[in-house]
């Protein structure tokens, strides 16, 4: 096991907008990139970001080396409970998840 | 082949002024400049204000004018100041003016404004016309008349439009981010899905390359697809940079929807041409029915915020329950003292150091040196959130633990600790509009400034 944040170059997330926010994984090489994809469960990232696995748009990206993640921000953007008015945090959530 | 010259990727955040003399040596055929964006929040839109400082505005807007003169091709800002609302259309005018009078220019201004009356969503929704996009929030006329702006995104046709009229410099309200890059390609019969992708690509300026702050990109678009190269020597464009930036701020990184029918970039081929410039064709644009997104921000009530600092290492370790103690306290005292049911207001203290950016979704549990309490009334009135930080304010600075204990002090950074945060707005459309003409929903007008 490791954190993910160890693994890659860089985890960013951002809005998509007021709604959406979107997550990317970026990995320096091929064989990184290969064990995060496979490291990373739908259902695991799903729940550390508190949202419905239904809701969970994922994008494997051989091209780039990336695994993308979006999903509907449980909190829109700028309403009274939000926290992080440009989704910054989420990618610390995904750097300090463990995996395989 | 059309060379569209990006200075940066928002007007007011700079960039480098020896990459913008070499672009407009380049002999563009306009410089196209984004003017603001949702990212910022709801505020901007709610009160039609910028962001940015007026001074900065000002002083960058200035360079692109007289870059203008040099290179005399037209000037086109999207989404300017900001929000993109009417009022800030005026407020970049206004600018213009000053400095066309500054500078000695005479210049036709053409300012497209996208600003929708209520009554016209109104009657659109009754019309079965506004649809709700994915994750959109439940609207009804209530909503739309509680909006204080309500904008409607221009695409390429608009600005196209705007262009027609020989302006020298289009100030546009909200549009996309591509439009104002991709509608001159496309009025010369440039690949369409070239004109989209290409607008993509530089519409963050030079963030699509190796050096984002240096903000000048250019980009060539031709009948097959698009070259992008960065203005700043240092600079680089990949392919690597330039195909990972259709992830930014996107949900999906693949497609991108604009008015009249979307972008799909999956069979688009990305090539190096040298060390620093990149060839991208393949990318496909799909006619579809035209819809403008619409925004829209409200009210939705107002706010004091204090700050209070706990260092005493008792107090951090139990923190959680100690700002659980004040804000019941609080919340009972706004009740019974200001008359307030408890459904019109909330009081909430966020725990900085412990988990007030991520709430019940932090995992960690470390014990900081300090804990940061952000005390945060939201009530319906400015008044009522006036008067409920105040009420808030002992408790910040003496609440202790347990009763039978030593008042404490916590360290306040100002007096009065407390902060009138004026209203706190929300985002209240996600949701596109049906046009049968492109122009319906905007309002294009021409003036001359200046003189000389």
């Amino acid at each position: 096991m490791a954190e993910l944040g160890s693994l890659v170059s860089k985890v960013r997330s951002k809005n998509a907008g007021p709604f959406w926010l979107t997550v990317d994984v970026f990995c320096d090489d091929a064989a990184t990139y290969e064990r995060v994809r496979a490291g990373l469960q739908d259902a695991a990232v799903a729940r550390l970001f508190g949202v419905d696995l239904q809701l969970l748009k994922r994008f494997d990206i051989p091209s780039l080396n990336v695994v993308k993640f979006s999903v509907p921000r449980p909190v829109v953007q700028g309403t009274r409970a939000d926290r992080d008015m440009h989704g910054a945090g989420w990618a610390c959530l995904l750097e300090e998840m463990e995996i395989a | 082949m059309t060379r569209v010259l990006v200075p940066t990727g928002a007007l007011g955040l700079g960039y480098d002024r020896k990459a913008l003399d070499l672009g407009v040596a380049n002999r563009p055929d306009i410089i196209a400049v984004d003017g603001g964006s949702t990212d910022s929040g709801p505020s901007y839109l709610g009160r039609g204000v910028s962001k940015y400082s007026r001074a900065s505005t000002k002083a960058e807007w200035r360079e692109l004018m007289v870059a203008r003169a040099a290179a005399g091709v037209p000037l086109v800002i999207g989404t300017a100041g900001t929000c993109g609302a009417d009022s800030a259309v005026d407020w970049l005018f206004d600018i213009t003016r000053e400095i066309a009078q500054e500078t000695g220019q005479r210049v036709k201004v053409a300012t497209l404004k996208s600003g929708q009356a209520a009554a016209s969503v109104k009657s659109a929704l009754a019309a079965g016309r506004i649809r709700p996009l994915s994750a959109a929030p439940e609207i009804s006329d209530a909503v739309i008349d509680a909006c204080s702006n309500i904008v409607a995104l221009a695409g390429a046709e608009q600005i196209a439009a705007a262009l027609a009229t020989g302006a020298d410099i289009v100030i546009a309200g909200r549009t996309t981010d591509t439009a104002i890059i991709a509608a001159l390609p496309l009025v010369r019969g440039d690949n369409p899905g070239g004109a989209w992708h290409g607008a993509k690509v530089g519409e963050c300026g030079a963030l699509a390359t190796t050096h984002p702050n240096s903000g000048v990109i250019q980009i060539d678009f031709d009948a097959k697809g698009f070259t992008v190269e960065p203005m700043a020597p240092e600079a680089a464009a990949t392919p690597y940079t330039v195909s990972a930036h259709m992830l930014y701020e996107n949900s999906d990184p693949f497609i991108l929807y604009e008015p009249g029918g979307h972008l799909d970039v999956t069979g688009s081929d990305y090539r190096a041409l040298d060390g620093r410039r990149v060839r991208v064709e393949g990318s496909v644009w799909v006619p579809g029915r035209y819809t403008v997104k619409l925004e829209g921000a409200r009210i939705a009530g107002y706010q004091t915020v204090g700050l209070a600092v706990i260092r005493d290492r008792r107090y951090v370790r139990h923190a959680a329950e100690w700002a659980a103690d004040v804000k019941a306290r609080v919340t009972e005292k706004i009740i019974t003292r200001m008359g307030l049911a408890a459904e019109d207001f909330t009081v909430e203290l966020r725990l900085i150091g412990m988990d007030a950016t991520l709430g019940g979704l932090e995992n960690r549990r470390d014990l900081p040196v300090e804990v940061g309490v952000l005390g945060i009334l939201t009530c319906p009135t400015p008044e009522a959130a006036a008067e409920a930080g105040k009420m808030l304010n002992p408790y910040l600075l003496h609440h202790p633990l347990t009763e039978d204990e030593p008042m404490p002090t916590f360290a306040f950074p100002f007096s009065p600790a407390e902060m009138q945060r004026g209203a706190l707005y929300e985002f209240c459309l996600n949701h596109v509009m049906e046009l049968d003409d492109p122009m319906a929903a905007f309002t294009l007008e021409t003036h001359e400034v200046g003189h000389g």
